[in-house]
């Protein structure tokens, strides 16, 4: 039963030889085991975990520190029933991969052993490691993109653990998409909750509330609800015609559908944190070409035609769903011809 | 694999497979007993019955024997319908006769997330029109996730003439054509509640059902709208409130602005809970005191005047400068649902500072970890908490995480259901709630990216989630997010003892992260999973208990037919449904979304054309 040295942030170049602190670093951690079976969670009242930023000068977690401070945690974050478990478990890669380094977090008095699995001393060697667990964890490399976000959200660095440092992730194997697009139903909210973002700005600027409104409560009055898609966004929406009266207003709140998915389709990372909806790039040229996407509707014959060429009402009555195309490949596909690409809801 | 001991507890009460089924109500007693001294011990059975009133308690009653059985069917007077495919609408009318109060419900609950197709199923209309019938004296109807057409309300609103209570809660299928039909003809109505309900109307026009009441003074006790998306006629709304003495709960939806909620509140100023519409000067964003708007203090005048106000929901569109208005009745509150109120922690602390005695809160996660520990530093009754997300994507900006929850747990140590959705948590954070709240019930935790591990140590979530189901000895409800291993499940199979419902999500590493659960969690009922990966042994290893449950649900995991047809052929009395995308193959090797629940009903007849019935 040995302490480990825990290894810091090699950016900083602060090694210390015993370290009792948990030093939340968004990176890897040496954990060791504590090596108390049975007794977990708060039994034993020896494990204290007390938290305590290390990192002077680390300034994304200067304002977090004194709070931190404040809460003196208890806990045996026993990884002893871990490892029996583990060896239950056998041969299973992907629960020894997916442990990806140790956690010190126990004061000297705790008595610690290191796993057998888990020998890595060093910042390269979770990286060595890193690679070990994106073969291991059943081809689910998503994970790493995952843990690349769960890495960088905290203090937006560059290259944290290996893992992170992968590139991104396969596919759910269920699924033939790529992570990390939306998927159906995550997170589990229901749909009127969502978009309350997009809707309520525009309504504190005094829009009436009228297409986002008809959209978002599914306004009753003359609804005629069509599928919009967009290329490359898994996600459709449904519009009411009814609710506009002309070809401006519906290329309005196809922006407003749109521009917030396709934000995090460009830029995963950083969409999220732009909180003023102007930031985001306006969807705009739907109608005369001009733009880089393009609006089109699929008629109750089935021809796609763009959008904009009859007059208001009659493609109301005759539109049956619309789809945003990008512009540059308007004329490779065939207008007039029904596509029958699958369509992700 | 016929089991002796069926417990299908909340559809009938003790069905045993074909024995006694529904012919016990018909069977006499053997010849020779004198029927007089049994009938007389009937109806003192009767009246010792009518006493009993939860389902589970009649339904142990009734197996005691034939004669017990016959008397607690008809001396029950509230059915309660967990899963709408497990009994006929026939046989559950055939057996019980007295019934004045029906619970239904349809739809497993992935379908709010857009997981089940339209049109699977779940249909008012083959139970609305058996018990038209059956039932002439119903009284309360609650329904949910049903659908439910306006042709089934007309036929609810002609068949019952004594009808009081309806509540609607995740339905669809309707529209105001069909509300206003009830408004009209139940003349006795108490209570109409609409609740996240999808109202949307197919034909021409809006109907204003809202006139519809009777011009005289109504019953009405409560009455919800706040998910109809139409605006109402609020004439016709004001004089009808201001003709229900009885009214004690109103929610308005957002068309009402805060002018016409004061004129609403100055009618009923008896009302005890109140949804509000818009909680802003109407439309525009012009502060105040123009000309006919509502200032805040007038605003606050008549929340003043309505003394009895404890429960505050609604604030669309809130504008934070009229958060003051409510001032005056925080400290009566016990609900607050402020989750569509995007309000930052500074607005929020005046208001939840004054909440002392707040039991039930629900709030957007704009106000932040500061937020939460003003609610922890006041709120020391707060059994309910509900963290929504603003901007429910996976790669936003979280604005609570493991400082909130952890704040939480020191303040409100009364706690017994949360639902915490956020961006990352780690497992100290999880294992600190678990020890100083220590009364959960409810334990659901969604860390909003796939597959997040602890944001400190990079390690799986397994340590927080197993601190859960060690240490809250009462929890019944989980939901699992985050990096998981089989570990975690492992933990729960263990000391889980309770846990009726479990939701997982992209979780687990094998087949044995199920097995555990199944094995271990010999309580659970409900089970609802996606997109992890459980194959077919998985599911093989849980067939001593499916009859126990009301459903299972698993999408997007290791499935397979072959599996899913063992599991149908072992278990005859379990309806197995692969229910199929659009657009997949039909000779795909995976399931991708598998829906099974014990039945009495057998395969049902209106099954899609998308739905497999194994």
């Amino acid at each position: 039963m040995q302490k480990r040295v825990m290894e810091e942030d090699f950016r900083k170049g602060e090694g210390r030889p015993q370290l009792l602190d948990l030093i939340p670093n968004e990176r890897d951690w040496m954990v060791k085991d504590v090596g108390v079976g049975g007794k977990c969670f708060g039994v034993s009242e020896e494990k204290k975990l007390e938290l305590r930023l290390g990192l002077p000068g680390d300034e994304d977690w200067s304002s977090v520190k004194e709070k931190r401070e404040e809460h003196s945690i208890e806990s045996a974050l026993s990884l002893g029933h871990y490892s029996k478990v583990s060896k239950t478990i056998g041969t299973n890669p992907s629960s020894v991969g997916a442990k990806r380094g140790f956690l010190d977090t126990v004061e000297s008095k705790t008595e610690v052993f290191q796993q057998q699995q888990q020998q890595q001393p060093g910042f390269l060697q979770l990286q060595a490691k890193g690679k070990e667990l994106s073969q291991k964890t059943n081809g689910r490399a998503e994970q790493q993109s995952l843990e690349k976000k769960a890495c960088g959200s905290p203090a937006a660095h560059g290259s944290a653990a290996a893992p992170c440092g992968d590139g991104a992730g396969a596919n759910n194997s269920s699924q033939t998409r790529t992570a990390p697009t939306p998927v159906v139903g995550w997170p589990p909210i229901r749909s009127f909750r969502r978009n309350l973002a997009s809707i309520s700005k525009p309504s504190l600027e005094s829009q009436n509330g009228g297409p986002e409104t008809a959209v978002k409560f599914k306004n009753g009055r003359k609804g005629l609800f069509v599928k919009i898609n967009m290329d490359g966004i898994p996600i459709g929406r449904k519009v009411d015609l009814k609710a506009y009266d002309s070809y401006e207003k519906l290329s309005l709140v196809v922006d407003e559908l749109f521009q917030g998915l396709l934000a995090a389709q460009r830029d995963p990372l950083t969409a999220g944190t732009q909180k003023n909806p102007e930031e985001k790039q306006a969807i705009t040229g739907l109608l005369d070409g001009s733009g880089e996407y393009t609006l089109v509707y699929e008629d109750d014959e089935g021809d796609r035609m763009l959008v904009g060429d009859v007059p208001w009402d009659m493609f109301v009555s005759t539109a049956k769903r619309l789809r945003v195309l990008k512009s540059s490949e308007l004329s490779a596909s065939s207008l007039g011809a029904v596509s029958r690409k699958r369509t992700a809801t | 694999m016929r089991r002796e001991r069926c417990d299908m507890s909340e559809v009938e009460g003790g069905e045993r497979g074909g024995a006694g089924g529904g012919d016990g109500a018909g069977d006499g007693v053997a010849d020779a007993p004198p029927p007089f001294s049994d009938r007389v011990l009937e109806n003192v059975l009767e009246n010792v019955l009518q006493f009993l009133s939860s389902p589970r308690d009649r339904n142990a009653a009734s197996l005691v024997c034939r004669s017990w059985y016959r008397a607690e069917a008809q001396t029950r007077r509230e059915l309660f319908i967990g899963n709408c495919y497990a009994v006929s609408p026939r046989r559950a009318t055939e057996r019980f006769r007295c019934i004045r109060a029906v619970v239904l419900k349809g739809k497993p609950r992935f379908a709010d997330f857009n997981l089940v197709p339209s049109n699977w199923g779940a249909h008012f209309h083959p139970w609305v029109s058996t018990m038209a019938a059956a039932y002439p004296w119903l009284e309360k109807l609650c329904l949910k996730r049903i659908s439910v057409a306006d042709g089934d309300l007309s036929l609810l609103a002609h068949s019952f003439p004594n009808f009081k209570e309806l509540s609607l809660i995740c339905c669809e299928g309707f529209g105001t054509a069909g509300l206003a039909i009830i408004a009209e003809k139940c003349r006795h109505l108490r209570v109409l509640d609409l609740i996240e309900d999808c109202v949307e109307d197919e034909e021409d026009e809006t109907v204003d059902w809202i006139s519809r009441f009777p011009g005289t003074t109504t019953s009405l006790e409560s009455l919800g709208f706040d998910c109809v998306g139409s605006a109402v006629n609020f004439e016709a709304l004001e004089a009808l409130v201001a003709r229900s003495p009885a009214l004690r709960w109103l929610r308005v939806n957002h068309h009402v602005s805060v002018e016409q909620l004061r004129r609403l509140m100055a009618r009923a100023p008896q009302l005890t809970h109140l949804g509000t519409g818009s909680f802003g000067s109407a439309a525009a964003a012009a502060p105040l005191l123009q000309g006919g708007g509502s200032s805040v203090e007038d605003l606050a005048w008549t929340f003043a005047a309505s003394k009895s106000l404890v429960c505050l929901s609604g604030f669309r569109d809130v504008e934070p400068h009229y958060l003051p208005a409510i001032h005056p009745v925080c400290a009566n509150l016990t609900s607050l649902n402020f989750s569509f109120a995007e309000v930052t922690a500074e607005e929020l602390e005046p208001v939840i500072r004054r909440c002392h005695n707040l039991q039930n809160f629900w709030v957007l996660d704009t106000v932040g970890d500061e937020g939460l520990q003003a609610v922890a530093a006041t709120c020391k009754d707060l059994r309910e908490l509900k963290v929504f997300p603003l901007d429910p994507r996976e790669d936003s900006e979280g604005s609570v995480s493991d400082v909130g929850l952890i704040a939480i747990s020191e303040g409100c140590r009364k706690l017994r259901s949360i639902l915490y959705f956020c961006q990352q948590m780690t497992n100290a954070a999880v294992i600190t709630m678990s020890q100083n709240c220590q009364d959960l019930v409810v334990f659901r935790l969604c860390i909003m990216g796939r597959r997040r591990p602890d944001h400190w140590t990079g390690e799986p979530m397994d340590e927080g989630f197993g601190a859960i189901v060690m240490n809250c000895k009462k929890l019944r409800r989980l939901a699992v997010s985050g990096l998981l291993t089989d570990k975690a499940f492992a933990y729960i199979g263990e000391y889980g003892k309770l846990v009726r419902t479990l939701s997982v999500a992209f979780a687990g590493n094998s087949d044995l992260g199920l097995r555990y659960v199944l094995e271990g969690c010999n309580k659970l009922q409900k089970l609802e999973i996606r997109d992890s990966p459980f194959g077919d042994s998985a599911l093989l290893s849980g067939l001593h208990h499916y009859y126990n449950m009301r459903f299972v649900w698993m999408s997007s995991c290791k499935l397979s037919p072959r599996g899913c047809k063992v599991v149908a052929q072992m278990l005859p009395l379990l309806v197995v449904e692969v229910i199929r995308d659009r657009d997949e193959d039909h000779d795909n090797e995976a399931v991708s979304k598998l829906y099974m629940y014990r039945s009495l009903a057998g395969s049902r007849n209106d099954a899609p054309s998308f739905v497999e019935i194994l």
